[in-house]
């Protein structure tokens, strides 16, 4: 009985143990198997199709081409490949406003009729229209679909989820927007990181750290959605009135929020890096007539280097991955930043404002399930190479 | 080898190195300051707002009156619910990390998958949770799927403290144990989870104060905007407190009237995590006094 306890217990320790093996696997395997159906999606969105005129020989447009003709940005067929005429939109709308009700019929009967002899009339017409009132008809040139290319996802500066006929998901502006943002608040953490958490590790008298080394963690536990409120509330006016901005939501804001959020992830990890640095080497340095500042900036922070910069790369991951603090103070404005005072939009911030609004299953909803990937691999980097890092240390002593 | 016994550059570097001290030292106090400035102000605006109507009444007038109560404790159900999940797990995981693994590739591998979980942001969390618990298996917006995905993102903390405190146990207990005729599974039980016990419950403690202010694993898996009733069951959506204070901050109409509102919700998060580190820092100092005195 006793035994067979044991070899139970044995069996359901080792099982547990891979859980969270298992809980990584199994994010990868969702976030995955959504992401990737965006990719299987058609530019056009599900259950339209663009219709020609027989003339047109246009035979393959990009989404932002196609946003460009539906904003009439573009306005002569010449820009996209084909012959030199002028671009005429046509909606499903518009077939409301040029025929009475029975002539569309009550069920829309011959609405395929009546788009066929539109787009027949006008050689320059793009017409919007669901795919089940023109299908198969050979009088129209319907312009083939094809699926959404991974080069317009990943290099596309355009972020449109929401834009028909073809939404736009080029994901670069959401990319710069939280590398921006991130960039600046280790600007600003890490002076001061490194100066607290050497006055921590070597210049403070114990009880002053005693009394530091709590706050520190204190800060680090407030929750986002706080220190969020409070940017909202203090920092972004405060923005406002000192640069004169027309909205006080601003890239900056959403630095200073996270580099107060990374400071006490880069504070504790590299103040126990320095603390690990051997009393010999201290006193050696010291006996040889350096001052403290000197033993710190010579011995110490050289030797520990490696430590410290593990809290700063994970101080990195975690502004990366904030979510709610940014979301609530920088704007959201899906455009490539300029400047840090532009209001911007960050890749969490994308998901977690659009997910609510994005269709089960849909291309957005996929495209966002995407940027969680992205995410996903930049924070598992990230993790990996300190990782790797404080493993080489370990053996190096 | 005669800049040593040079007076100036003595003094020079002396002067340099008390310049740069009393620097960092002001950046260190300028911190400190800026966490009582945060507390301060969420404390001072928000416990005016705070009273036992606002405290015990649902929300009222399109958030704009009445109080906080389903938010409180739907974050309660929430916290216990990843608890329950969180702490069972964590715990055996933990022990076997540190008493069961062998060493060397393995465990390292486990732990830097831990590690790795550790650092994922809690948006991936409400990804993950949105598509396993809400749709794969079927949970719907919930308490249950909520939990979990908060259960997962505590997961590594408790791991992590489990693992620790049983390693920091000295062998001879383990082997007093064994000798006595004891096995493995026995030595654990009634020897080493005692002696770790306190350690696992300020982990779980520090856990469950991080639980309480996610925000983002909660808006696709559970958190609802706003409901009259408190939840029935745990299939049922619920408030909480975070999402309130993102809800009640950002959108609406009212902002005029529903800034009170957001500032003590601010000030009732804010003294729950204190409360949690407070209580975890209580238990921790015990027990090292304990410790010491052994």
């Amino acid at each position: 009985m006793k035994k067979w306890i044991d070899r139970l217990a044995r069996r359901v320790f080792t099982v547990s143990g891979f859980v969270t093996s298992a809980v990584i696997l199994l994010i990868i395997g969702f976030l995955f198997s959504e992401a990737a159906g965006l990719f299987r999606q058609p530019i056009v969105e599900e259950g339209y199709v663009l219709a020609l005129n027989k003339s047109n020989t246009v035979d393959r447009l990009s989404a932002e081409e196609i946003k460009l003709l539906f904003d009439e940005d573009i306005t002569n067929w010449r820009d996209v490949g084909g012959a030199d005429m002028p671009v005429r939109v046509f909606r499903l709308e518009d077939l409301d406003r040029l025929y009475t009700e029975e002539e569309l019929g009550a069920e829309y009967e011959h609405a395929g009729d009546k788009i066929a002899e539109q787009v027949r009339a006008d050689r320059g017409i793009i017409a919007f229209v669901p795919t089940v009132l023109v299908e198969g008809r050979t009088d129209i040139h319907l312009v083939p679909d094809h699926t959404i290319p991974v080069k317009d996802v990943l290099l596309g500066t355009e972020w449109y989820p929401t834009a028909t006929p073809s939404p736009i998901f080029g994901m670069v502006p959401l990319l710069a927007g939280t590398l921006w943002v991130s960039f600046f608040a280790i600007l600003i953490a890490l002076p001061f990181g490194l100066a607290v958490s050497i006055y921590m590790a070597e210049v403070a008298p114990p009880g002053v750290s005693r009394v530091l080394k709590p706050v520190i963690e204190l800060l680090g536990g407030i929750p986002s959605v706080v220190y969020g409120f409070f940017g909202l509330a203090v920092i972004v006016p405060l923005l406002q009135q000192t640069f004169r901005l027309p909205v006080g939501e601003s890239g900056l804001a959403g630095s200073i929020v996270l580099a107060l959020m990374a400071l006490p992830t880069i504070i504790t990890v590299s103040e126990d890096a320095m603390r690990n640095c051997p009393r010999t080497m201290r006193e050696a340095s010291l006996a040889l007539g350096a001052t403290r500042w000197q033993t710190i900036y010579k011995v110490v922070v050289p030797y520990s280097i490696s430590g410290i910069t593990s809290g700063v790369v994970l101080g990195i991951g975690r502004a990366i991955g904030e979510t709610m603090a940014v979301l609530m103070v920088t704007g959201n404005a899906a455009v490539i930043p300029t400047s840090i005072l532009d209001p911007l939009r960050t890749i969490p911030a994308t998901i977690a404002a659009e997910l609510g609004e994005a269709p089960a299953g849909g291309a957005h909803y996929q495209a966002l399930f995407l940027l969680g990937v992205i995410l996903f691999f930049i924070t598992l980097i990230i993790n990996s190479c300190v990782e790797l890092v404080s493993a080489r240390n370990k053996t190096k002593r | 080898m005669a800049l040593q016994f040079d007076p100036a550059y003595n003094r020079r570097k002396r002067r340099l190195q008390t310049a740069v001290f009393g620097l960092f030292r002001l950046l260190s106090y300028a911190i400190a300051l800026v966490l009582f400035v945060i507390l301060g102000f969420i404390i001072v605006k928000g416990i005016s707002v705070v009273n036992w109507t606002f405290l015990t009444q649902a929300p009222t007038d399109g958030m704009t009156g009445g109080g906080i109560w389903p938010a409180i404790v739907g974050t309660f159900y929430l916290m216990l619910g990843s608890a329950l999940f969180a702490f069972p797990v964590g715990v055996v995981s933990g022990i076997y990390m540190s008493e069961y693994a062998p060493g060397g590739k393995l465990v390292a591998f486990i732990r830097m998958m831990t590690n790795n979980l550790a650092g994922i942001p809690s948006i991936v969390f409400g990804l993950f949770g949105m598509a396993f618990f809400v749709t794969y298996l079927d949970f719907g917006d919930s308490i249950l799927a909520g939990s979990l995905t908060l259960g997962l993102l505590a997961l590594p903390i408790v791991i992590r403290t489990t693992e620790e405190a049983f390693r920091d146990i000295a062998p001879s207990y383990r082997e007093g144990s064994l000798a006595l005729g004891a096995t493995k599974a026995q030595t654990i039980w009634h020897v080493l989870l005692p002696m770790a016990m306190p350690r696992v419950i300020t982990g779980l403690i520090l856990s469950l104060g991080r639980v309480s202010g996610e925000t983002a694993p909660i808006l696709f898996t559970c958190a609802a905007y706003f409901l009259p009733k408190l939840p029935a069951s745990i299939f049922d959506q619920c408030m909480a407190l975070p999402y309130h204070l993102y809800v009640v901050a950002t959108s609406g109409t009212d902002i005029e009237a529903q800034m009170p509102i957001a500032y003590g919700t601010a000030f009732v998060l804010i003294v729950i995590v204190l409360v949690m580190n407070l209580v975890a820092g209580l238990i921790r100092r015990h027990f090292e006094k304990k410790l010491n005195t052994k």
